[in-house]
C-alpha cells in the first residue's frame, strides 16, 4: 500500500458518485476549508462529477492567502533592514503588499531566500552566526508544530540570531468568524485534513454543537473527498449534524498531542489579523514570553505605515467564501499567476489560482 | 502550505529518519512523531512527519468502499459512529 493510488481508484470513485446523485434531492452549499482540498477538487474534475443540487465553495485555508497586508509589510519592512536574512516558503515571495513584494525587495538587494523546511532556516542561521536569521513564520496548525520544533531545536544549540516573526493561525476560529458573520448559507463544512491531523477531529466537534453544522473531515485523494461529500449529502438529507471522520487512516479524535505539547510550549494564543475576516479574537498564535528572545516582532520593531490594499481585489470575499474567483473583476483579465494582484492568485493553495488553471470561466454560468 | 505526502520510514536515529517518497529518499524530523518505526507510512510535511498512518484504518476504508454497492458499509462510511 502507498495510500496514493488506492485511493485514486476510478471504479470506487464511480460507487461513491452514484451514491452521491442517488441520495442528493436538496440542494447543499458545502465549504472546502481547505486550499489543498480546492485545488485537488479542479485537479481531478470533481466539480463537474457532481450532481447539480451539490454546490462547493472555497474556504479561507490558504495560510498565505488570509495574512493581512499589515502583516507582509512588516515582513518586508524587516527583509529590508541590513544583516537580515529572511527565510520563508516560497509561496509568500511574490505576493504584493502595499508597496511590493518581497520578491523585489529582494530584486532591490534584501537576503530573501526560500526554504523548504524551519529546519534549513535553522541551518541557514548555523552557517551565518554573524546575521540575524529571520523565518516568517506562517501557517496553520500543520505548520505551527515545526516552527515550535525549530525555535526548540535553536534554543537547545544555542542559536543566538534566530527569529520568528509569527503570523501563525488557527483553523477553528476562523470558522467560527465566518459562519458567525452568517453571509454564506453553508450546509456541512469539509475540515482540512492535515490540520485535524494535528489537532484532532474533536476540535471540529463546536459545529454540530453549536451551528448544527456537519462536518466531515477529508483527505486529499479523490475517494477521500468524495467520501466526505457522500456523508455530507447524506447528513443534509437527513437533517443530521455530525463530525465525520472520513480521513481515518490519519487523523484521529485527539490528534497528535506530541505536536500539540511542542505548539501549546512555545506559543500563546492571540487575536489575529486576516484578510477578509478581520481581527479574529483567540485566532492567532505569538511566542510565549518564555521565547521572547526569538520573537522578530520584538527584535525588530519595524514602522510600516497604514496597508494600502489593492482597491479592486477581492482576496478577501474569497476566502470567505462570499465570492467565487470569475466573479471578480479583475480575474483573468488583470489578475494572472504571472502579474498576481492578490494573493489567492499566487498560492499554491489559493482559490483564484485553482479557477485560472483548472476551471472553465463559463462553468460559473 | 499544509501540503503533506506519504513516506515509507526507512531508517531512524534519534529525531532525523530516511523516508522514500516515490522513490526519492530524503531526511525528515520525527521530533512530532517520536513513537515512528521503520515501515511506518509516516505523513510528511515541510521536512517533518506530523502523523503516522494507519494501514489497517486504511484497509477497512478501501474494503467498505467497495462493499458501498451492497448498502451494509453506509453507515460506517457516513456517520460518526462508524470510526473509533
Amino acid at each position: 500500500m502507498r495510500y496514493l493510488d488506492e485511493f485514486r481508484d476510478p471504479q470506487l470513485a464511480r460507487r461513491l458518485l452514484d451514491h452521491i446523485w442517488a441520495r442528493s434531492t436538496r440542494r447543499v452549499c458545502l465549504m472546502e476549508f481547505c486550499g489543498g482540498h480546492t485545488h485537488a477538487i479542479f485537479r481531478h474534475g470533481l466539480r463537474q462529477m457532481l450532481p447539480p443540487t451539490v454546490e462547493l465553495r472555497s474556504g479561507p485555508g490558504c495560510p498565505v492567502c488570509v495574512t493581512a497586508d499589515r502583516d507582509l509589510d512588516r515582513a518586508i519592512a524587516i527583509a529590508r533592514l541590513p544583516n537580515v536574512i529572511l527565510t520563508t516558503f516560497g509561496d509568500m515571495l511574490k505576493v504584493p503588499g502595499s508597496s511590493g513584494s518581497l520578491q523585489e525587495a529582494r530584486a532591490e538587494g534584501a537576503d530573501v531566500r526560500i526554504v523548504y523546511s524551519t529546519l534549513d532556516a535553522l541551518q541557514i542561521a548555523r552557517e551565518h552566526p554573524d546575521r540575524d536569521v529571520v523565518f516568517l513564520g506562517i501557517g496553520f496548525e500543520t505548520t505551527a508544530p515545526t516552527v515550535a520544533a525549530a525555535l526548540l531545536q535553536a534554543e537547545a544549540e544555542g542559536i543566538r540570531r534566530f527569529y520568528v516573526l509569527s503570523l501563525h493561525k488557527l483553523t477553528p476560529p476562523a470558522m467560527r468568524a465566518i459562519l458567525d458573520s452568517g453571509q454564506v448559507g453553508l450546509g456541512g463544512i469539509i475540515g482540512p485534513g492535515h490540520v485535524t491531523t494535528v489537532v484532532g477531529s474533536a476540535a471540529w466537534e463546536f459545529l454540530p454543537r453549536e451551528y448544527h453544522m456537519p462536518c466531515a473531515v477529508a483527505g486529499f485523494e479523490p475517494l477521500d473527498i468524495l467520501r466526505a461529500v457522500a456523508a455530507l449529502v447524506e447528513m443534509a438529507e437527513e437533517g443530521r449534524a455530525e463530525v465525520v471522520n472520513a480521513y481515518s487512516r490519519s487523523v484521529r479524535p485527539q490528534g497528535n498531542p506530541v505536536a500539540l505539547a511542542m505548539m501549546e510550549r512555545v506559543f500563546a494564543v492571540d487575536r489575529a489579523d486576516w484578510r477578509g475576516l478581520g481581527s479574529v479574537p483567540q485566532s492567532g498564535l505569538t511566542l510565549r514570553p518564555a521565547y521572547a528572545r526569538f520573537d522578530a516582532a520584538l527584535a525588530f520593531p519595524v514602522e510600516t505605515g497604514p496597508s494600502r490594499p489593492h482597491p479592486g481585489c477581492r482576496c478577501g470575499d474569497v476566502v470567505r467564501g462570499v465570492l467565487d474567483p470569475p466573479d471578480c473583476p479583475l480575474f483573468r483579465r488583470v489578475c494572472t499567476p504571472a502579474r498576481p494582484v492578490g494573493p489567492c492568485m499566487v498560492s499554491a493553495e489559493g482559490a483564484c489560482a485553482a479557477w485560472y488553471t483548472y476551471g472553465q470561466d463559463d462553468e460559473d454560468g | 502550505m499544509c501540503l503533506a505526502v506519504p513516506g515509507l520510514i526507512k531508517w531512524v536515529d534519534g529525531m532525523a529518519a530516511q523516508v522514500e517518497i516515490g522513490g526519492v529518499e530524503r531526511t525528515i524530523s520525527v521530533a512530532l512523531t517520536p513513537d515512528v518505526r521503520v515501515g511506518d507510512y509516516v505523513l510528511v510535511h515541510t521536512g517533518f512527519a506530523i502523523g503516522v498512518i494507519d494501514e489497517q484504518e486504511a484497509l477497512e476504508t478501501l474494503r467498505l468502499l467497495s462493499e458501498l454497492l451492497e448498502g451494509s458499509a453506509e453507515e460506517c462510511l457516513f456517520s460518526s459512529t462508524g470510526e473509533p
